[in-house]
């Protein structure tokens, strides 16, 4: 028994040394980190889950993108600090200059009626080299050292740090080419390939033909070589020019060339990653990406941490600055523009570590041990306060420790979908209209924003969120079937309204005329938990307040999506977050040709709305440049959807971030990624701060080491008396209840 | 013996089998090979086309447990069940439908999993063990009652509460250790001590309860008098002689979870920042990860088959009259 608490004691002992040992040299105990990282300009981030693909081909999630937009480098980017966001070349030398072709492929005016082509030209900049890769390592003869690795060589190898040599090379026009390539093979899954395929000239057959070609290299196992085949609308003039032709006018073609599916993968990478070897052992371009831009990923172990570091080979590239009217318009602070013409990255290594519980990810920010932080609905009462009148601001606590708080207007929209083709909800009669006018005024989108988002958002007025081209602020952008303009706000319309409107429906009180029986609804959702009872409660009280009783189906999010997708619903809630900051990227939602009925489930309108007059004008704007005219036809479109209203216009979620004093340069950029190389840290200012926070508390180690101590010394005691007693001696009560066989 | 372990090693195929059948049945209740495509391709852009090309290349278009497109043999073993069971008795679990490879997965999460698991194991085992027989030794006093009803309470409380609060004290108040992370090696003494600790503190109710109650029945054996009478010290009376013969249940309840150990421990793991195998499954299940999900049920199975083999060779090593025939 001794010596079991013997060794108890001496275990909390050597542990509490080796805790001192660990941790001494830097001044705290709980620093996740190690003290040389926590002063130089290191970055710590923290991921909540992980992400599935690397590989720019099939890639599409923000928080894939938060990794991959640091590594690669499609051809242009969004301003980091423009308001409206605007446009800027990355890679090439200018922006992409445009032909238009008729159908003989002569030049044509911009502005003539028979463009049937519009090609792109993209000019590269000669001084973008890869970051250093096994890949591009050449042997003697001139092909790839690496690139027929035998079982033997193979079985050394376990990361990319086991190849001895790395090399580079720079960027060339075949480049991006071999991206287009890639993400028309069917096998690679590209999501875009299907939109990509309607304007890339060539694509579609070059696409049928890759993919069976794919399926017979794969059948009789060697690798795929994309520099044997072209598209007939990508054409490598040089190696540092490329014209790309698309079917029509597609101006926002250019904001597709900002996105990661149109990276430059090189040939030597692709070919490097498709040997079988590697991709048993989780070494391909899925997992680790090689790019050109500021950061490379050294580490990938999506269940514990990713590490980027600074290329060394990142081209020439300057923070941003703005003119002084630019800066006031977009009401930036003047600190975020202290950087200007000083050359990017500043960061040296970015930390990312996967958190996937808020509690500790927020506990481990406040002591200082995440340099940024989003703001969960567990935190928000600690770190915002919301006045009166609506306004955010820090809470005490944040701000004594010198926290900042920026946020913005995501381009999302968040509604609650009619499905038009439901007898009951849908449909364009004047009944049907005032019914969803009804139900939209009766949902206080205010009151849900306030509840259940902690007023992180702003009610929508139709489907354009602020920031897109069209989006009308103030009076002028009223959604007037559903608010009145007064004192300088929008102000819901009285309930009284909504019951008045759904008596000319036909159903006074919510009792339908013709058949007398009250007016039930339901509402389907993949929402089913317990969490989710408050808000599907709520929903019920707003349909209560006109006296339509509303029904849940809670279902699973695979057969929600189902439903949806065949039309099966009535009601509904679902969201959309742009592509890209342009208005044809949410009135496509909309848009009769989509729908998802028609569309055998694949179209994006999950409303099923089908209206000519919008049907119209979409095609006419979907193409169009922001000009006067197109904002005056959008105007048409969103007054057409507000009369019609197939969606409650619900909310544009509002993002907050949360940031330490050392952490520079943060502004909010909802549209870009790969905003990375324009942030700074200041390291010695942190480890200022995390000393300051985080001395560790002794007392309670030395009490607890006495107690143990103290409890010790009478069951040695008590043992002692209890070997010394004898058998029917008074005094040994252990003894005693010993011989009672006592429990 | 040699003969028992091969007669349970068959006698476990068929079992696997039906765990693996089961598996198959239950998981594609719930999904579609649809559902599981627009799952890896997320929710925007998804083609009928591109679920079918990933359909294809995972292998999800082939039939469930009949081919009627197949000739002979084939319209069994040219099915989904057929192809992808039997790789698995082999032990190729092949690619996640995320594409990575994993058995590497396995490979380089079930380590964390173990940093974490065998330490709280041992330590546990032995904090329990010596805290039964202490109470023991002073059944029925002031101590031994308090300690019960601290057992109790102990027990009664959520192990999620042990995590949150542990975090908060040791951590956030206190600021000895960080609040989660993890290293390999003795680096990571830091990130380990408090979720060992936790998940020790966390199961010392119902451990001591259970290890009191075995010894209890032994301690007034006649064996045990015996021994008291040749006048050995209640220490060797308790370590030697009821330890000993109380180890047969003990056997049963603790050498069936050895090897399973290496599966993780989820809620641990997700609030510590522990890259081990404890979400592995769950977070499979969530993101349909069908490849994951019939493996880790796979490798649960024979694990636990294993342990149940391991317990009953125990039995022969602590008890002389149990022969494996």
């Amino acid at each position: 028994m001794l010596k079991t608490a013997k060794y108890s004691l001496s275990f909390l002992l050597l542990s509490s040394l080796l805790l001192f040992a660990e941790n001494v040299s830097a001044g705290v105990w709980n620093s996740p980190h190690s003290a040389s990282k926590v002063e130089d300009d290191v970055l710590f981030s923290s991921f909540s889950a992980p992400p599935k693909h690397l590989d720019p081909v099939i890639s599409y999630s923000s928080n894939e993108w938060a990794i991959i937009s640091q590594v690669y480098e499609p051809p242009l980017q969004y301003h980091y600090l423009k308001r409206p966001y605007e446009l800027e070349a990355l890679t090439l030398t200018a922006m992409p200059g445009v032909r238009y072709l008729d159908e003989q492929n002569n030049e044509v005016d911009k502005d003539a009626m028979n463009v049937a082509y519009s090609e792109y030209t993209l000019n590269l900049r000669d001084d973008i080299r890869y970051q250093p890769h096994p890949a591009f390592v050449t042997n003697a003869n001139g092909g790839l050292e690496y690139g027929e690795l035998s079982e033997n060589e193979l079985q050394d190898i376990n990361t990319l740090d086991d190849f001895k040599k790395t090399s580079f090379r720079g960027l060339n026009a075949e480049d991006y080419a071999y991206a287009i390539k890639r993400m028309a093979v069917r096998q690679n899954h590209s999501p875009i390939l299907g939109t990509m395929e309607e304007y890339i000239v060539g694509l579609s057959e070059f696409s049928k033909k890759i993919s069976e070609v794919a399926k017979q290299q794969k059948e009789s196992k060697q690798l795929l070589d994309l520099r044997n085949y072209q598209i007939s609308g990508v054409k490598v003039v040089d190696p540092h020019t490329l014209t790309i032709k698309i079917k029509g006018r597609y101006p926002q073609f250019l904001y597709w060339l900002t996105m990661n599916f149109f990276a430059p993968i090189p040939w030597e990478v692709d070919l490097f990653y498709q040997q079988p070897g590697l991709i048993k052992k989780n070494l391909n371009l899925n997992w680790f990406p090689v790019g050109t831009g500021p950061y490379t990923l050294v580490e990938n172990n999506p269940n514990k941490q990713m590490r980027l570091v600074a290329n060394p080979n990142y081209h020439d590239e300057r923070y941003p600055s703005l003119s002084e009217e630019q800066a006031k318009a977009t009401s930036i602070p003047s600190e975020v523009l202290q950087d200007a013409g000083k050359k990017l990255p500043f960061v040296k290594e970015v930390i990312y570590s996967l958190e996937k519980e808020t509690i500790p990810l927020w506990n481990k920010f406040l002591q200082g041990y995440y340099d940024a932080s989003g703001v969960s609905s567990e935190a928000f009462d600690q770190a915002v306060q919301v006045s009166a009148a609506g306004d955010m601001g820090l809470s005490e606590e944040m701000k004594a420790k010198g926290i900042q708080l920026r946020g913005s207007v995501q381009p999302t929209v968040y509604y609650m979908a009619f499905n038009m083709v439901d007898p009951v909800v849908g449909g364009y009669s004047e009944s049907a209209k005032k019914l969803r006018q009804a139900i939209s005024i009766a949902i206080n989108e205010e009151e849900y924003i306030s509840i259940f988002r902690n007023e992180r958002g702003i009610a929508a007025q139709g489907p354009l969120p602020p920031g897109i081209f069209g989006y009308l602020e103030g009076e002028k952008g009223t959604n007037p079937v559903v608010y009145e303009w007064k004192d300088g706000k929008n102000q819901r319309k009285p309930i009284e309204v909504a019951k008045q409107l759904l008596a000319e429906a036909g159903y006074p009180n919510g009792i339908s005329k013709e058949t007398g029986k009250p007016l039930a609804l339901y509402y389907d959702s993949a929402a089913s938990g317990p969490d989710n009872r408050a808000e599907m409660d709520w929903r019920r009280k707003q349909f209560d307040k006109i006296g339509v009783q509303l029904v849940i189906r809670a279902t699973d999010y695979n057969r929600f999506q189902d439903k949806v997708r065949k039309g099966k619903t009535q009601l509904f809630s679902w969201g959309w977050n742009a592509d890209y900051p342009d208005p044809e990227n949410f009135l496509f939602l909309l848009y009769g040709g989509n729908a998802a009925v028609t569309t055998n489930g694949s179209g994006i309108n999950s409303s099923n709305y089908n209206n000519p007059e919008f049907n119209r004008l979409f095609e006419e704007i979907k193409t169009m440049e922001n000009t006067p005219v197109r904002a005056e036809k959008i105007k048409q479109m969103i007054a057409i959807v507000r009369e019609d209203a197939p969606w409650v216009w619900g909310f544009h979620p509002k993002s907050l971030s949360l940031f330490h004093k050392w952490y520079k340069n943060v502004w909010p950029n909802e549209m870009s990624r790969g905003t990375l190389k324009f942030k700074r840290v200041d390291g010695a200012l942190r480890a200022q701060q995390q000393q300051a926070w985080n001395q560790p508390v002794i007392w309670p180690l030395v009490l607890f080491i006495v107690f143990i101590l103290l409890m010790i010394y009478p069951l040695y005691r008590a043992y002692q008396a209890r070997q010394t007693a004898v058998i029917g001696d008074g005094s040994a009560s252990v003894n005693s209840l010993n011989e009672k066989g006592g429990r | 013996m040699f003969a028992y372990i091969i007669r349970r090693i068959l006698y476990a195929i068929p079992i696997l089998i039906g765990v693996n059948l089961i598996t198959f049945v239950l998981f594609f209740m719930v999904n579609t090979p649809d559902d599981m495509a627009r799952a890896q391709l997320g929710a925007k852009q998804v083609t009928p086309e591109l679920i079918q090309s990933w359909k294809e290349e995972h292998g999800y278009d082939k039939p469930m447990f009949v081919n009627a497109k197949a000739e002979g043999v084939d319209k069994l073993t040219d099915t989904l069940f057929v192809q992808e069971s039997l790789k698995l008795f082999v032990f190729d679990f092949g690619f996640s439908d995320a594409g990575r490879d994993i058995g590497n997965d396995i490979k380089q999460r079930m380590w964390p999993s173990l940093e974490l698991a065998l330490p709280t194991f041992i330590i546990a085992l032995i904090t329990n063990i010596s805290l039964a027989l202490l109470l023991v030794l002073f059944r029925g006093s002031a101590l031994d009652t308090s300690m019960m009803i601290v057992a109790v309470m102990i027990m009664s409380i959520s192990g999620l509460f042990y995590i949150i609060a542990g975090q908060v004290v040791f951590s956030k108040i206190w600021h000895w250790v960080p609040i989660s992370g993890f290293e390999s090696g003795w680096g990571g003494f830091k990130f380990i001590i408090l979720p060992v600790l936790i998940g020790v503190f966390g199961g010392i109710g119902s451990g001591v309860r259970w290890y009191r109650s075995i010894f209890l029945e032994q301690i007034n054996q006649d064996y045990v008098r015996t021994a008291r009478a040749k006048g050995l010290s209640e220490l060797k009376v308790l370590f030697g002689h009821v330890l000993r013969n109380g180890m047969l249940p003990i056997l049963t309840g603790v050498v069936v979870v050895i090897p399973t150990l290496f599966m993780g421990s989820l809620i641990m793991e997700s609030f510590f920042g522990i890259p081990g195998l404890g979400s592995y499954t769950i977070d499979a299940i969530n993101s349909q990860d069908f490849a994951i999900v019939k493996a880790m049920v796979f490798l649960g199975a024979v694990l636990y088959i294993i342990g149940l083999i391991l317990t009953d060779i125990s039995y022969t090593l602590f008890d002389p009259r149990v022969k494996l025939s």
